[in-house]
């Protein structure tokens, strides 16, 4: 199949054949990662823009070394010290990259829905790193690309998604990457963390994690953002680890091969004990190699997509 | 032959007044209307083929933001009334949110300066509630009626403040004067910029919820019933708030209300990819929403049908979804999306969506307008029932272009606007 | 429009056989060989010459597989949008002498694509290249060390290579392309 989005925003808008694609490039881009020389020059001669407007420093770098490893330009911008403090609006920042004949736009931003607005404006490739409450693509690709590569496939699977699921563009993401190709995914989290009518998006809702967990092949760990706090609904630290923490007891009562994924950072003690992030059924730090592999994947794709088509000799 | 007479012959005209929906000819002299008669003799220089047209009394829209004084980058009392005309309305209701808010006798005074230079179509006033909006100190109602002030209004709030509000109701009845409340209360609401539901969920943005309209209902009902006072509610979005007006209606509440054409036209879905003109305030609600509205249209539940055209710059608009304004513009597309959607669908008939549009805004402002009757204002529209068109960006007047309509298609359109007696809009292909 | 046949199936492997023994021949030997098939077609003909030299030598020779996708110069001008395939080069290329293999020499953009992959794997003692068909028509300076058949082509042709483990039968023909 040909892949045509100028943009990746997210995966709500993606087929399964279009999700098994990225998936499929990307397991051929992860051998670069393991060469002496981790280098192609695929996209020699392109500039990638990451512009971050909320500070990440994993999914930016990550971001970066698979733009390095294709060969392209990076060039890094961070809110805080760009013109956008001067009142620059984001459709105007984006023209000004276009006008810099930079070739893709790697976009993380506070409010929902950015992404989509600079994609409408500008003609570049744009690629959501993060909007909001929205979406995260490449988290749950990488996510997805990690539990079939463990597992050896997805459909069937039982996925548990435990965590601030109202605020997560991490859970959106996963829902829909994972329900469309076939994955039975649940929520957990305390009622006042779930957002309404989830379960029109496929996914089941459980608070209570001992019962979600039960059969599951896998979960995965959101990070609890205790910052939030103008949210006012949120529990207490140490009481939502004891009812939801994922911990080594916690996990003897669910399946014994069971897959923990956290898109990270992780909050030891607070969503996850020491002892399971650490651990055996850990597959957090497999999730930051797939990560290049899979953000590879996505710019490639999205750079060929732009390009006009010519008929091809050899 | 007089110059200044028009006659418009064999349109089907229809009369919410006189209960009346026949071919007939009209005929208008010194801005009033002279004849309504079959075969009237053809004894003027100008006259409207209106065959196979139909002839409404002008509409009478009672929730516009004209935004002059103050941001006339949005909008102003003249581009304002000349978007009016071109969508069929010789009557409007000028919502007081401006910069000054129209709350005090200086400032109405202020308005009325502008109108009398600016004005194409009739601007009655509607006056705040509250000095400044702010929902602290009732304004001076009792001068501001009697300076010509039509309905008092904190629209694009609500008076959080029921003690406020009850003296307010409890003034404007002395004086005969409108409440019209804009209901949400702001704590439901919690900052939400798009229905609460699945749709908000989706695209990850905070939800407004149903709650925060029909809760506020409730209250302000509660309130002028207890003042004994007319209320007229804004803007009604969702089920629950047309089965609360409904029930209170029944009870005896000296109550009406009004919907915009995009809670009966468009869903929640619109929002769906991030479009800002679909951020309105209340917001596009569910499909089972849009068929409540629709039964309470139908019904007679909802009094009436008003634009609450509210004009935005592309800088308020363009940007991040959960920062852009809220509000569409709708003077344009009015009759047309409703000619559409409710009279093409069967739910109403023409006369029906005349009362709707004309009469019972003109009844409940006190007004009037509203009737193709001998004696009254020539304020008249012709509409070409069948014409389809489509909406597009670049034809509106307005002074700004946000619509919730761009691209969509509709089944009738405004052919002549006659204002006091004079063609004031004329289609350029009609 | 098939125009020609040039090779049936006992062409074919009689051009691997002899291939194979040249291969031998110039080498004296196969000790510091290794064979690398540029995908798709390339991978079938190496795995035969393995076996072929294997025949004659009685040495197993290494296969790898080469993807030159990501390394191509015509990335953004063609009309399929290529998948990005693995490669699997299990063994080091250090001091090797590597045989590349392709079914088709034309332009001779593939093998330069190959080369610069190559040389990202490490450093070989030297680069030879086996192809099926050399149709001409060359737009870099680039020639095969072992040809199958030399056949002189129109611009407007193509070579087509069919082999079992892809296309269920042994060939190569000549299609002629509409105008």
């Amino acid at each position: 199949m040909n892949w045509t989005r100028k943009d990746l925003l997210g995966l709500e808008e993606l087929s399964k054949v279009e999700i098994e694609l990225i998936l499929a490039t990307a397991e051929s881009f992860k051998e670069v990662s393991s060469r002496e020389i981790k280098k192609v020059p695929a996209l020699r001669g392109k500039t990638v823009v990451n512009l971050f407007y909320e500070p990440s420093t994993r999914t930016r770098v990550s971001f970066e070394v698979a733009a390095k490893r294709l060969s392209a330009d990076v060039i890094n911008i961070a809110a805080q010290e760009s013109s956008v403090r001067k009142g620059e609006t984001l459709v105007d920042t984006g023209k000004n990259i276009e006008a810099l004949k930079a070739d893709i736009i790697v976009v993380r931003h506070g409010a929902s829905g950015a992404p989509a607005l600079l994609a409408r404006h500008v003609g570049l490739n744009v690629v959501n790193a993060g909007d909001g409450w929205h979406e995260h693509p490449t988290q749950a690709l990488l996510d997805i690309f990690t539990l079939k590569e463990k597992l050896g496939r997805v459909e069937g699977l039982k996925v548990v998604i435990v965590g601030d699921i109202a605020h997560s563009r991490v859970a959106r993401s996963n829902i829909w990457g994972l329900s469309k190709l076939g994955a039975k995914v649940c929520v957990c989290a305390p009622g006042m963390l779930i957002p309404p009518a989830i379960e029109e998006m496929g996914a089941s809702i459980s608070s209570d994690i001992d019962e979600a967990l039960k059969g599951a092949d896998a979960v995965n760990v959101l990070r609890m953002q205790f910052e939030r706090d103008e949210e006012a609904a949120f529990p207490e630290k140490l009481e939502y680890f004891k009812n939801f923490g994922i911990t080594k007891e916690r996990l003897l009562r669910a399946k014994k091969d069971i897959i923990v994924m956290h898109p990270g950072p992780i909050n030891r003690g607070i969503e996850i004990s020491s002892e399971v992030a650490d651990g055996a059924n850990s597959v957090i730090l497999e999730q930051v190699t797939n990560g290049i592999a899979v953000r590879m994947a996505v710019l490639f794709l999205v750079a060929q997509a732009r390009d006009e088509k010519q008929p091809h000799t050899d | 032959m007089k110059n200044s007479r028009i006659l418009i012959k064999n349109g089907r005209v229809i009369d919410p007044a006189a209960n009346k929906d026949e071919i007939s000819d009209i005929l208008i002299d010194g801005g009033k209307i002279i004849s309504v008669a079959r075969d009237i003799k053809n004894g003027c220089r100008q006259v409207l083929d209106a065959a196979g047209k139909i002839v409404l009394p002008g509409l009478v829209d009672m929730h516009v933001h004209l935004r002059q004084p103050g941001r006339e980058d949005k909008e102003t009392i003249a581009s304002g009334t000349a978007a009016a005309l071109k969508g069929g309305v010789t009557s409007v209701l000028a919502m007081p949110n401006t910069l000054p808010a129209i709350d005090s006798l200086k400032n109405v005074s202020l308005l009325q300066g502008i109108i009398k230079k600016d004005a194409q179509a009739n601007v009655f006033i509607c006056g705040a509630i509250s000095l400044g909006r702010q929902g602290k100190e009732l304004v001076d109602l009792a001068r501001m009626r009697k300076a010509g002030v039509l309905a008092f209004s904190d629209d694009g709030s609500s008076v959080d403040d029921a003690e406020l509000l009850l003296k307010a109701f409890k003034k404007a009845r002395e004086y005969k004067a409108l409440i019209i409340c804009h209901c949400e209360d702001k704590i439901l609401s919690a900052g939400g910029v798009v229905n609460l539901g699945f749709t908000s969920t989706r695209l990850g943005l905070r939800g407004i919820s149903r709650e925060s309209e029909y809760k506020r209902i409730e209250r302000d009902i509660a309130l002028s019933v207890r003042a004994k006072a007319a209320l007229h509610i804004a803007h009604v979005s969702c089920r629950e708030s047309v089965e609360i007006i409904a029930l209170a209606k029944k009870k005896g509440a000296d109550l009406t209300c009004e919907t915009a054409p995009h809670y009966f036209c468009l869903t929640e879905e619109a929002v769906l990819g991030y479009d800002t003109n679909m951020k309105i305030n209340p917001p596009l609600r569910s499909k089972d929403d849009v068929l409540a509205i629709k039964q309470g249209l139908g019904d007679g539940t909802i009094d009436a049908i008003a634009s609450d055209h509210a004009g935005h710059t592309e800088n308020e608009k363009d940007i991040e979804f959960e920062r852009a304004e809220f509000g569409t513009t709708g003077l344009e597309t009015e009759l047309a999306a409703a000619a559409t959607e409710l009279v093409h669908t069967g739910i109403l008939d023409w006369r029906q969506l005349a009362a709707k549009m004309s009469l019972n805004p003109s009844r409940i402002l006190g007004i009037n307008k509203g009737a193709l009757i001998v004696g009254r204002d020539a304020d008249i529209v012709i509409v070409d029932p069948d014409k389809e068109w489509v909406v597009r960006k670049e034809d509106f007047i307005s002074g700004s272009k946000n619509s919730a309509f761009t691209g969509r298609k509709f089944k009738g359109v405004v052919e002549y606007t006659i204002c006091n007696g004079k063609i004031a809009y004329k289609t350029e292909t009609g | 429009m098939e125009k020609a046949k040039i090779l049936d199936k006992e062409a074919v492997a009689r051009s691997l056989t002899r291939i194979a023994h040249e291969i031998v021949e110039k080498n004296k030997g196969v000790d510091n060989l290794c064979l690398v098939g540029i995908r798709n077609r390339g991978v079938y003909l190496a795995q035969r010459l393995a076996v072929d030299i294997k025949r004659i030598e009685n040495k197993d020779v290494p296969v790898g597989i080469l993807d030159i996708t990501l390394y191509r110069d015509d990335l953004t001008m063609i009309s399929a949008q290529p998948v990005v395939h693995k490669t699997e080069i299990d063994f080091d290329i250090e001091g090797k002498v590597v045989v590349l293999v392709d079914d088709v020499l034309y332009t001779g953009r593939t093998i330069r694509a190959a080369l610069d992959a190559m040389i990202d794997f490490g450093r070989p003692k030297s680069i030879q290249l086996a192809v099926l068909v050399d149709r001409g028509h060359r737009e870099l300076p680039i020639r095969a060390d072992y040809a199958g058949k030399n056949i002189p082509t129109a611009q407007n042709e193509t070579v087509e290579v069919r082999l079992e483990e892809a296309d269920d039968k042994d060939e190569v023909v000549i299609i002629e392309k509409h105008p």
